[in-house]
C-alpha cells in the first residue's frame, strides 16, 4: 500500500432501515440513516465526525466496522471491498479493526474479570502471544495507565474513566489499524474526559494508529481531530481540514453548530453574536427534499429546496454541500457574517 | 437577607456502609432576578441539594440540618405539608431528562393544568388557556393542537420547553434546573439556554442552575458555587470565577476542557484520579489526593479541613495554601498555560 492511499475508503454508501407496517410486515417507509456519505481516512490520521443526535453518525461508524451491512455504496479497507463480506470472512479483519464504545458501563461483562475482557480478543482471533495472554493483557492495561494487578477485578469495581481504559485496553489488544471511537468520553465527568482524550493521543503517538471519532462535542472533536466531517440528516455537508473548519466553516450548519457552542468565558457572552437556528432536527424518516438543512437555514431561497447541493471541493482538502456557501473567513468566536 | 438563604446546609444519608455525606455544610444566598450556577463532578452533590430545597428529601430516610430561609420561611424544620404548598408554586424544578420525569400516559397538557389546578381554584377551562398560553410562550408552534399531546409525541427540545411551562405554570419565584440542557443537541441547547434566560427577566424569578458545563454557567449565571465531594469549594461571581480562580480544582476544571475560543493545544491539562465517592470522602481535604499542590499546606491537607475563607477580592475559597500563595500560583503559573489554550 502507498503513502497516499487512503487506508480506508467510504463511497456512497447508504444505510436504510425499513419500517414496517401490519400484520405481514409490509415495509411502509425507511429510515434513511445514512444517505450516500463518502470519505477517506488515511494512515495515521484522526478524523472527526460531527453531528446532532439522528445525523447517522454512529451508523456510519457501525458501517464501516461492518457491524451493520450497508443497503448501497462500497467501503474499502486497506484496499478490500469489505461491503459484503460474509461474517465468517470479516473475522480476521476485526482483528485490524476495532471499537470504542460510549458507555463504559454497557460495553463492560459485569461477570467478566478485566483479565477476560481485555484477553477476549486473544482467545477469540486464537492468537499466540509469547509469555502467555496474561502477560499480554497486563502489558496492555499498563499502556492505558490501569494497574496490571488489577486483572482480577471486576469492571464495577472500577471508576467510570477507568471503565472507559478497560474498553480501551480491550480494543488495543491485538493492535489495531483502525479504531472507530463512538462518543469516546461524552459519558464522563469533565476532568475525565480530558485523562481520556490525552490518552488517546498518546496511544496513537505511540502505536501509529488511526481513529475515527464520533461525537457530539465540537470542542472535543476540534481537540482530536486532523480533519472533520459534518454530518446532518444521513449526510456528509461538510469536510475539511481541521483548522480551516473551524477559523472559516462554509456550511450554514457548521457555522450554526459553531456559534451555538456555550464559552466558557462570561464577558464573550455579552459581545458574541449566535445564530439561532428555529426548531429541531426534521425527522429522518422523512427528510426533506433537496438540501435537507433548507428548513433550518436562513440563507435558503428557492433552488435549495429542488436541487440537493453535491458536496463539491471548493479549497483544498475543504469540501462543502451548499449552494450558497459562507466564504468570506468567518471566526467562529466573532461571528459577524449569517446573523439572523 | 436574600430571597433564598442556605445556612450550614448538610443532607446525610444513612446507609449499611456508612453515612453518606452528599451535601457537608452548605452556605448561600440568592436574590430575586438572579442566577446561581451550581457546578460539580458526578456525586459532588449537587443534585442533593437541589432536591434539599425543594424539601424532596423530607421523610425519607435523609438526615438533614442547617436552615433554608425562602422569602422569611424556613423550610428545614417547617411540616412537609408546608413545604408542598409551597412546592410547584412558589419553587420549581426543571429536570434533566424530560422524557423520564413527564407521565407517559397523559397528555403534556393534562400535566400542566394539573400543577396548576393544584394551587389555584380555577375550572378546567381557565386551567387549560393558562396551558395553552405557557405552551406558546416557551415557544411551542400551534400550542392549542400540541396541548392535547403526549410527551412522546414532542421532540427532546420540545419536551424540554413543556417542562419548562409546566415549571413556570404557578410563576414560581424560585426556580431549580438540574442539568436543563445535558440530554439535548447543542443547537437546541442553544434555545433552551436563551429562553431560560428570557423568562427569567420576563418573571424576575431567582434561579439556580446545576450543571457540569462551564460553558453553560459562563452564559447565564451571575454566581458560581464550585462543589466537591459534598461541599462548597469556591464561590464568588462568575467573573471572579473565571478570571480569577483561586482553588486548585477550578484551576483543574478550567484546564480540563477543549475550548473553542482559542487556538487548540497540544494536550489537555486533566486533573489526576478519579472524584471520590461520597461513601468514602478523603479526609482533611477532599480534594488532597488529586490536587498537584497538596504538599504546600505543611501536611493539614490530610489532616484537617480547610475553611471556606474569603479572598482579598471577596470570594469564598477552601483551601488551605496562603492566600498570598495561592494568587501567585495562579497569576505566573496557571493563568498564562490557560490562555495561551
Amino acid at each position: 500500500m502507498s503513502e497516499n492511499e487512503p487506508l480506508l475508503s467510504v463511497r456512497n454508501v447508504e444505510k436504510h432501515f425499513p419500517v414496517t407496517a401490519g400484520l405481514f410486515k409490509r415495509q411502509v417507509g425507511a429510515v434513511k440513516a445514512v444517505d450516500g456519505i463518502s470519505f477517506d481516512v488515511f494512515k495515521g490520521e484522526t478524523l472527526g465526525l460531527v453531528g446532532e443526535s439522528g445525523c447517522g453518525k454512529s451508523t456510519t461508524g457501525r458501517l464501516v466496522t461492518r457491524l451493520l451491512e450497508p443497503t448501497g455504496g462500497a467501503i474499502d479497507f486497506e484496499g478490500r471491498d469489505i461491503t459484503h463480506l460474509s461474517q465468517g470472512k470479516l473475522r480476521p479483519l476485526r482483528r485490524d479493526m476495532q471499537m470504542i464504545f460510549q458507555d463504559p458501563y454497557s460495553s463492560l461483562n459485569p461477570r467478566h474479570t478485566v483479565g477476560a475482557i481485555v484477553g477476549a480478543p486473544f482467545r477469540i482471533q486464537g492468537v499466540k502471544t509469547d509469555n502467555g495472554v496474561k502477560k499480554a493483557v497486563q502489558e496492555i492495561l499498563e499502556l492505558v495507565g490501569l494497574n496490571p494487578e488489577h486483572y482480577n477485578r471486576y469492571p464495577h469495581e472500577f471508576s467510570g474513566g477507568q471503565r472507559q481504559r478497560i474498553g480501551i485496553a480491550r480494543t488495543l489488544a491485538l493492535k489495531p489499524k483502525l479504531i472507530i471511537a463512538d462518543e469516546p468520553v461524552s459519558a464522563l465527568d469533565v476532568s475525565i474526559q480530558a485523562q481520556v482524550v490525552n490518552l488517546l493521543e498518546d496511544l496513537q503517538k505511540e502505536l501509529d494508529l488511526t481513529y475515527v471519532v464520533i461525537a457530539h462535542d465540537l470542542s472535543v472533536v476540534r481537540h482530536i481531530s486532523d480533519r472533520v466531517a459534518v454530518m446532518y440528516l444521513g449526510k456528509i455537508v461538510e469536510i475539511a481540514e481541521r483548522k480551516r473548519l473551524y477559523s472559516s466553516p462554509m456550511h450554514p450548519y457548521t457555522n450554526a453548530l459553531l456559534s451555538a457552542v456555550p464559552v466558557p468565558d462570561p464577558k464573550a457572552r455579552k459581545e458574541r453574536e449566535r445564530i439561532r437556528l428555529k426548531g429541531d432536527v426534521p425527522s429522518p424518516l422523512n427528510p426533506p427534499p433537496a438540501c435537507r438543512f433548507h428548513t433550518r437555514c436562513w440563507k435558503a431561497q428557492e433552488i435549495c429546496k429542488t436541487v440537493e447541493p453535491p458536496l463539491e471541493s471548493l479549497a483544498s482538502g475543504h469540501s462543502v454541500a451548499c449552494h450558497f456557501p459562507e466564504n468570506a473567513p468567518v471566526a467562529a468566536t466573532a461571528d459577524t457574517a449569517g446573523k439572523d | 437577607m436574600s430571597f433564598l438563604d442556605v445556612k450550614d446546609l448538610k443532607i446525610h444519608f444513612p446507609t449499611d456502609d456508612g453515612l453518606v455525606r452528599s451535601v457537608d455544610g452548605l452556605t448561600f444566598g440568592l436574590e430575586r432576578g438572579k442566577t446561581l450556577g451550581i457546578v460539580g463532578e458526578s456525586g459532588s452533590g449537587k443534585s442533593v441539594t437541589s432536591l434539599g430545597i425543594l424539601g424532596l428529601h423530607k421523610g425519607g430516610r435523609a438526615k438533614i440540618s442547617g436552615e433554608i430561609w425562602l422569602d422569611g420561611e424556613e423550610l428545614v424544620s417547617a411540616p412537609a405539608e408546608q413545604v408542598r404548598g409551597l412546592r410547584g408554586k412558589k419553587m420549581a424544578m426543571i429536570f434533566q431528562d424530560p422524557l423520564s420525569s413527564m407521565h407517559p400516559y397523559y397528555t403534556v397538557g393534562h400535566q400542566i393544568i394539573e400543577a396548576y389546578r393544584i394551587h389555584h381554584d380555577v375550572s378546567k377551562q381557565v386551567a387549560r388557556k393558562h396551558a395553552v398560553d405557557l405552551l406558546g410562550r416557551v415557544g411551542i408552534p400551534e400550542p392549542a393542537n400540541r396541548v392535547d399531546s403526549y410527551p412522546h409525541e414532542f421532540s427532546g427540545g420540545m419536551r424540554q420547553r413543556a417542562m419548562i411551562a409546566m415549571a413556570l405554570s404557578c410563576d414560581p419565584e424560585l426556580l431549580i434546573a438540574d442539568e436543563p440542557t445535558t440530554a439535548l443537541d447543542v443547537t437546541v441547547q442553544a434555545q433552551i439556554l436563551d429562553l431560560m434566560r428570557d423568562l427569567q427577566r420576563e418573571f424576575n424569578s431567582a434561579l439556580i442552575i446545576i450543571t457540569h458545563d462551564l460553558g453553560v454557567v459562563a452564559e447565564l449565571a451571575d454566581d458560581i458555587l464550585v462543589m466537591y465531594g459534598g461541599k462548597c469549594v469556591e464561590y464568588g461571581s462568575t467573573d471572579e470565577i473565571f478570571y480569577s480562580p483561586e482553588h486548585p480544582y477550578t484551576w483543574g476544571l478550567l484546564g480540563s476542557m477543549p475550548r473553542l475560543d482559542r487556538e487548540p493545544t497540544e494536550r489537555l491539562l486533566p486533573i489526576k484520579g478519579s472524584p471520590p465517592s461520597l461513601i468514602n470522602v478523603p479526609p482533611g481535604c477532599a480534594f488532597h489526593p488529586r490536587c498537584p499542590y497538596a504538599d504546600r499546606t505543611e501536611g493539614r491537607a490530610s489532616t484537617e479541613v480547610p475553611d471556606l475563607a474569603p479572598t482579598e477580592r471577596g470570594h469564598l475559597v477552601r483551601c488551605h495554601m496562603p492566600r498570598t500563595e495561592r494568587r501567585t500560583l495562579w497569576e505566573n503559573e496557571i493563568k498564562p498555560v490557560l490562555e495561551t489554550q
